[in-house]
């Protein structure tokens, strides 16, 4: 079985459109952050932000209108997917379509509003509006009502893996003569509490730059936005492999996952990498399975422009992956990591030949790691 | 989705055996255990004691005991300092893993609702209390719902990948029903999979905001329902390709033959009325199946206990399957959320080889509108060879699996 790639959409702080924001990739635009405040305490927060305009483009459906943020991120990423797909869903073609979310944070403001006036006020002051919010698979439920979607629905929930790990379902499910197509979507929402957290967890930055592949590892600054790939049977990307992961006990255990993964795709000089560093411990171990398996391979590294993202940034991974093999472009070498420890990763533009296939490399921070390889059809 | 043929086999599909099953629940620790708590009905549901309910209409959860949560290493600190979730979880996986010792899943499928939430509660409480916790970054590292599964696996030896299912109250039946099929399309030989959820005040509160959670008893078809109570646990099955099993002489708990799901999109937390979600879910896995609705014997329901759930659930089974035998045993233990799935499963697992319909406690009338035959307070010896049980969830995720009692 081929498995295609038929549609992509993305909602990212540099704007929507994947052609658009792609073509900010390449000029070498960074998103601009956003401070933002804890109000429990003194401290700020740099976070990169979806622009306004990104999802005003939404259709007007009563499931959107208390929605959370994550919610309306999803929706507009999955539209566009389908929209890039030339895909009109009626009801029988919905019937044969799933949906599989991915998410690591979930609906974190609802969430976080709801827990709060319970805490402050206690439970007499709970809102039976936001609960039903905050519950995972609430993104998903919104499309799956928009797009009139009645079979299949999954929210997979992990770290900054869990895109690949829905790709990976994904590619299971389609076994299935049952189904067509099936409409992946990784999806988060910034919020102080989040940033909070990852400080705490000693993994974040106070401001960018985001500087994958730095030593020492300075901490990543979190974004927001969606990814949206529509996987098909017909389409202009040939889905080759993906190794559905490899789960690691301690941060030192990371590059060991990251090295079988490689191993496991045969990743060569040949290939163009999109790496998940992002000023973190997991850029230590993506370093170390680059060196090993294809030191003179391009390796880019989205997170530095767009931030981290979480359970949308592997979907934003593929969407650059899949551009680069399509448009033969990379962004400017700033953007490539020509600093890789060990590496003699080149610019693109000293490369003789343009890369066979993409692979793209997800360590996530919590113990999951994935890994796949996409290349053009013939 | 009726024909869950894989697009690239043209061989029949593989047939997935159950050869290891492990269970913690409010009604006990273990099979046997669980089996005693369903024949006797017992009422495993008891006040609330780990968080303050005082302002909720509801007082009362199933609980699973501190005493049911050890294991070869639960006294030490790192045994302590995991989530009262990943303690479930390593006792059911072990109690599981100790019917075949070894099992090398090539995957882990799991389900649940909330992970750590507490833990996520403790950090935000000490930061609106301003305190700042010493434990901070380990709640958070912690809190995660994949790091619960990770835990067990850790525990128990095993390093297969996770897909961790979120799928709301469906969430363990829709786990159990995707590792069915990855077994099924012959892709995969063994799977581990299962839910686990631990109560939590977040989601307790949620339910009593909702006014789905009942300040009385929860009575799932009774006329006069009045809402749901919670509970927790965890359960996880072995899944391995039959045949495979077979030749190697194991000991073969039941079969899972069939799987339907469904997505309503009437409402984010109601069903359609007319039932036709939770119809969609049980007509499919019925075609998963092969069988038709004359050859399920009895038939394991969400039954939540809401008004809602019930009527719809009710009107769909009754329009399906006419008199076949139905309980709800969410009286007895409540509603676990993502582990009621798979606890569920277990249950059906254990109807099966012991030939006893598990009774609906709590029942005093029927509901003149659902014209189902309840097993009614008391467990009922019956001959059947096939069940279907059910879980329905908010965003409208409907999920039902089917087993059969296995010939060995």
């Amino acid at each position: 079985m081929s498995l295609r790639i038929g549609g992509m959409g993305w909602v990212t702080p540099l704007g929507s459109g994947v052609d658009a924001v792609w073509k900010r990739l390449v000029q070498g635009d960074h998103a601009t952050p956003d401070t933002i405040s804890s109000p429990l305490h003194e401290r700020t927060f740099a976070v990169f932000r979806v622009p306004a305009d990104a999802t005003s483009g939404l259709p007007a459906h009563p499931r959107l209108r208390r929605s959370s943020a994550i919610s309306r991120f999803a929706a507009a990423a999955g539209l566009a997917a389908l929209e890039n797909a030339g895909v009109t869903l009626t009801a029988e073609s919905a019937e044969r379509t799933a949906i599989i979310f991915a998410i690591s944070n979930g609906g974190v403001i609802y969430t976080k509003r709801f827990y709060h006036e319970v805490v402050e006020s206690g439970a007499q002051a709970a809102s039976p509006l936001l609960f039903p919010e905050t519950v995972f698979n609430a993104p998903a439920s919104h499309l799956a009502a928009i797009l009139g979607i009645t079979g299949a629905s999954y929210t997979l929930v992990g770290d900054g893996a869990v895109g690949l790990l829905a790709l990976k379902m994904a590619e299971d499910l389609m076994q299935s003569a049952a189904l067509d197509r099936c409409l992946v979507v990784g999806a988060e929402e910034g919020d102080w509490l989040l940033c909070d957290a990852y400080r705490r967890w000693r993994l974040l930055r106070a401001a960018p730059p985001v500087e994958p592949f730095r030593s020492p590892a300075r901490g990543t600054v979190l974004s927001e936005g969606a990814g949206a790939v529509l996987l098909d049977r017909v389409g202009p990307t040939v889905v080759d492999a993906i190794d559905g992961g490899c789960n690691f006990i301690h941060q030192r255990d990371a590059a060991k996952c990251v090295e079988q993964i490689f191993a496991n795709l045969g990743v060569s000089d040949d290939d163009l990498i999109v790496a998940s560093a992002n000023g973190t411990f997991v850029d230590a171990a993506e370093s170390a399975a680059i060196r090993r398996h294809s030191p003179a391979a391009q390796v880019f590294a989205p997170k530095a422009a767009l931030g981290e993202s979480v359970g949308a940034s592997t979907l934003w991974q593929l969407i650059c992956a899949a551009q680069a093999l399509r448009t033969h472009q990379l962004p400017p070498s700033a953007q490539i990591v020509d600093q890789l420890a060990g590496a003699s990763a080149a610019p693109p533009s000293q490369k003789q030949q343009p890369p066979r296939r993409a692979i793209v490399s997800a360590c996530g921070m919590n113990q999951q790691v994935a890994g796949l390889a996409i290349s053009l059809a013939a | 989705m009726p024909d869950t043929q894989p697009a690239n086999h043209r061989n029949p599909p593989a047939r997935v055996a159950v050869v290891g099953a492990g269970v913690v629940s409010p009604l006990g620790r273990g099979l046997e255990e669980t089996a005693a708590s369903l024949r006797d009905g017992r009422d495993c549901v008891t006040p609330v004691e780990r968080f303050s309910v005082a302002a909720c209409r509801s007082k009362t959860a199933g609980q699973v005991r501190d005493d049911h949560l050890s294991f070869d290493g639960s006294r030490s600190r790192q045994g302590q300092r995991l989530h009262r979730a990943a303690q479930m979880m390593i006792v059911a996986l072990a109690e599981a893993l100790e019917q075949v010792p070894n099992f090398k899943p090539e995957l882990t499928v799991v389900g649940t609702t909330s992970g750590g939430m507490t833990f996520g509660e403790e950090y935000y409480r000490s930061l609106h209390a301003r305190t700042s916790s010493k434990h901070a970054a380990s709640l958070i590292a912690n809190y995660t719902p994949q790091k619960a599964v990770m835990d067990a696996q850790e525990a128990l030896g095993i390093a297969a990948p996770c897909q961790v299912i979120a799928n709301a109250c469906a969430s363990g039946t829709n786990a159990i029903g995707h590792a069915f099929e990855c077994v099924r399309s012959g892709k995969y030989r063994r799977v581990l999979t299962g839910g686990y959820d631990a109560l939590s005040e977040l989601v307790f509160v949620g339910f009593d905001s909702l006014q789905a959670a009942t300040p009385e008893k929860c009575r799932p078809f009774d006329s006069g329902r009045t809402g749901l109570v919670l509970g927790e646990g965890a359960a996880i099955l072995a899944l391995e390709n039959y045949d495979d099993a077979e030749a190697r002489g194991a000991h073969i708990l039941a079969e899972v033959v069939g799987y339907g799901l469904s997505t309503d999109n009437h409402h984010l937390t109601q069903p359609n009325p007319s039932g036709s979600g939770a119809r969609q879910a049980m007509e499919r896995a019925l075609a998963s199946a092969g069988v038709g609705p004359e050859e399920v014997g009895y038939i394991n329901a969400h039954g939540t206990a809401t008004p809602f759930n019930d009527a719809a659930e009710g009107k769909a089974i009754a329009e399906l399957f006419g008199d076949v035998p139905v309980s709800s045993t969410k009286g007895m233990m409540g509603h676990s959320l993502g582990a009621a799935g798979a606890i569920e499963a277990v249950i059906s697992l254990l109807a099966l080889r012991d030939q006893l319909l598990p009774p609906n406690i709590n029942f005093r009338s029927s509901d003149p509108g659902l014209k189902i035959n309840i097993v009614a307070n008391e467990a009922r010896p019956a001959a059947f060879g096939t069940v279907l049980s059910n879980s329905f969830g908010f965003g409208g995720t409907n999920a039902s699996i089917i087993l059969r009692k296995s010939a060995r």
